[in-house]
């Protein structure tokens, strides 16, 4: 009985000694994992506050009312008045449907159509 | 172990033979075995002794090796806990109230040199002087070569410098890492944060210390490791702030002025929400102060705060406001407006030697202005109380803001007292105080009579003052300074949609050595809006401002600064999400707004 003791402790204390070899170095892995994780956050978190500084610097008022003016003729972007302040009442409900016999002709839509049809060769000609 | 019998057979029969007592026998070896035993129990209490001694010297070893070595190495940082933002910013961020940056930090490197490494020094020194205009040639070859080891080349280089620099390709040049403060507005709210600059400087790092302004007053919480991850929110709105300082620098443009300031406050929290002056300049590259002359005259000198003007006739609606407070008065009583009034050697003058008397009404007292009917109500409240008075609305101390430059500005006023400091105090002569002071007294008044303590910080709560008067003398007094602007002296404050209370100042610049300037003016205009409910106090100054387009010259806060806060008034309502309160034109459909 006590030698099955011997092999089996002996045996024990192979296993284990294997298990922490393996540990050790896969906490060093883990360790060295991490401090690469974290010099890759201190660099997203460097180019994030450099893109931070870069959105701030890019919409700075300065820059976005000479932007304003220089686009007026497409955007016609003015400073905000009093008069653009409107209340509720004043948009309008939308429209009631229209009863599918009641449209006009060329709205309804029961047969399927012929939507194709070609594009003509000026837009601004057409009505 | 064998165990010897106590009464040997052999002995005891030996000894009863020869007639002895046999019981000897016994008792001997008894003693002799109690003597073994005695001898091995001590034995074991010594090893036991020897064992425990060595334990604790080896514990105590173990604990005093580890304390050395610990106390031996270099720290490291722990690497498996996770690393925080507040380890990478040296110095918090500061925001505007919507989240804006305002103030931020960039990675920069500065540029040094072991001049023992460089192999070329000459060239370096001429190819440096190509890539940094303002460094000499000559000087940098001087001090590279005069025997020291170590200098500072450049505190901060962009990056496509940094690449020139490497491009020089010289081993004795190197480059330490940098946090820079980062002002991306530019000139935007230049005089509230002031400016940074490096501290003690290393190779490895420097610090970044406040030099003025916001960045100098809370320099200590902008540094602070714990507090440096949150960013410092202001109060400032930055969509106001620009449109505010837009407005300002035209209006100096246009006023022909020497400067101006403009303070927009919240009556409810004390929040300041704009804070201009002008002339400004750009933080990121901050002018240093200047040792001679007028500090006036530098860019650097924030009017709102640092200038301690005579705050003339806007000083009269305190008197007024009193006044009513004490029950001496309610706002139709008729007071004695006979001008010009002399008070011993003095002559007390209306603008422009007008006569708005005998005898006005306290609304129009404020209304048109009266020097002498002011002076009449300031003699029936009585020296000490119209201290007391002013004093309760901050109009003695300097203001409690946090910029570094408050604290220096301390209102000024006559040492004593007599009637007649009495009599001019009372329409705002002979007592000075900043823009910023006028402004928290104003917003005293706006917000029902509750002290106002004016912060930059953002702030969600509503004031939590003393009162200073009550609820109804507050609405009184805003509802004078609504006639001023419907039939008074501040005609052109009037903004459709929102009911602009306010009263209008001018001073004679004070000289230098003593008297007064008789083409120098400061130009006030206080105002609430809207003056129903009020929300915000508007405080416009300006330095110097002479309107030409008639046939002469006019000086008065009406031609000058109530035009300018008229336009801040009309721009920066609707920004601050103020409807208009008359009813806005009827619209064929949704117009787009933009913020």
């Amino acid at each position: 009985m006590r030698p099955v003791l011997y092999v089996l402790t002996f045996f024990a204390v192979m296993s284990l000694g294997f298990w922490a070899y393996r540990e050790n170095y896969a906490t060093q892995a883990a360790l060295r994992d991490v401090s690469a994780l974290q010099d890759e956050i201190a660099g997203l978190r460097e180019s994030l506050s450099v893109e931070r500084a870069e959105w701030a610097y890019l919409n700075r008022p300065a820059r976005l009312r000479e932007l304003a003016t220089l686009n007026f003729d497409r955007l016609l972007l003015l400073p905000m008045e009093s008069s653009q302040f409107g209340t509720a009442s004043a948009i309008a409900f939308p429209p009631p449907p229209i009863a599918a016999d009641m449209a006009p002709l060329n709205l309804r839509v029961n047969t399927p159509v012929d939507v194709q049809g070609e594009i003509p060769a000026n837009p601004e000609q057409t009505p | 172990m064998t165990r010897t019998p106590l009464r040997p057979l052999a002995r005891i029969l030996d000894a009863r033979r020869r007639g002895e007592n046999p019981d000897m026998i016994e008792r001997e070896n008894l003693a002799a075995r109690h003597e073994a035993m005695r001898d091995k129990s001590r034995g074991r209490a010594q090893l036991r002794l020897v064992f425990l001694a060595l334990s604790f010297f080896s514990a105590f070893t173990i604990i005093g090796a580890r304390m050395g070595m610990l106390a031996a190495t270099e720290p490291v940082e722990p690497r498996t806990a996770s690393a925080g933002a507040e380890i990478l910013a040296s110095r918090a961020d500061i925001l505007d109230r919507n989240g804006r940056v305002l103030a931020t930090n960039m990675r920069t490197h500065a540029l040094y040199a072991q001049t023992r490494d460089m192999v070329d020094p000459p060239r370096v020194a001429r190819e440096l002087a190509a890539i940094f205009p303002e460094l000499d040639e000559a000087t940098l070859l001087r001090r590279f070569t005069d025997g020291r080891s170590f200098m500072w080349v450049r505190k901060v280089l962009s990056p496509e410098q940094v690449q020139r620099v490497h491009e020089i390709g010289d081993p004795g040049l190197l480059f330490g890492p940098r946090e820079m403060r980062l002002y991306p507005n530019g000139t935007l709210a230049a005089h509230v944060l002031g400016g940074a600059s490096f501290g003690a400087e290393g190779v490895g790092s420097a610090e970044v210390i406040g030099t003025a302004g916001i960045e100098k007053a809370l320099d200590m919480r902008l540094r602070d490791p714990a507090t440096a991850g949150t960013p410092l929110q202001l109060s400032l709105d930055l969509t106001v702030q620009a449109t505010v300082e837009e407005v300002l620098a035209t209006g100096i443009t246009m006023m022909n002025a020497k400067g101006g300031a403009a303070i927009l406050m919240d009556v409810r929290t004390g929040e300041v929400v704009a804070l201009a002056a002008g002339p400004t300049f750009d933080p990121n590259d901050r002018p240093s102060n200047p040792t001679s002359g007028d500090p006036s005259d530098s860019v650097l000198f924030n009017r709102g705060i640092q200038g301690i003007y005579e705050l003339g006739s806007t000083f009269k609606i305190f008197a007024a406001a009193q006044a009513m407070e004490l029950g001496l008065v309610n706002p139709e009583t008729l007071v004695a407006a006979n001008a010009p009034m002399r008070y011993g050697k003095f002559l007390i003058k209306e603008f422009e030697n007008h006569n708005y008397g005998p005898m006005l009404s306290v609304t129009d007292i404020i209304a048109k202005s009266s020097n002498v009917g002011t002076a009449h109500i300031a003699m029936m409240i009585g020296a000490e109380r119209q201290q007391a008075f002013l004093k309760s609305l901050g109009l003695f101390d300097a203001a409690p803001i946090e910029l570094i430059e408050a604290k220096g500005a301390k209102p000024l006023r006559p040492e004593r007292w007599p009637e007649i400091v009495t009599i001019t105090a009372s329409y705002g002569h002979g007592i000075s105080g900043s823009p910023m002071n006028l402004a928290t007294a104003y917003a005293t008044i706006a917000n029902g009579g509750i002290k106002v303590t004016p912060t930059l910080i953002k702030r969600t709560t509503p004031m939590q003052g003393a009162r200073v008067m009550s609820e109804k003398t507050a609405l009184q007094a805003v509802a004078m300074l609504r006639r001023v602007v419907t039939e008074g002296t501040a005609s052109m404050g009037e903004v459709p949609g929102y009911a602009v209370a306010g009263k209008t100042g001018t001073a004679d610049k004070v000289k230098r050595g003593g008297g007064y300037y008789d083409d120098k003016v400061i130009n006030t205009f206080a105002s609430v809006f809207p003056a129903n409910d009020p929300k915000y106090v508007l405080v416009v100054t300006l330095d110097e401002p002479v309107e030409t387009s008639g046939p002469k010259p006019r000086r008065t806060a009406g031609w000058t600064s109530v035009p300018v806060a008229a336009e801040i008034i009309r721009r920066t309502a609707p920004l601050l999400g103020l409807r208009p309160q008359v009813e806005a034109a009827p619209m064929d459909g949704l117009t787009a707004v933009k913020n």
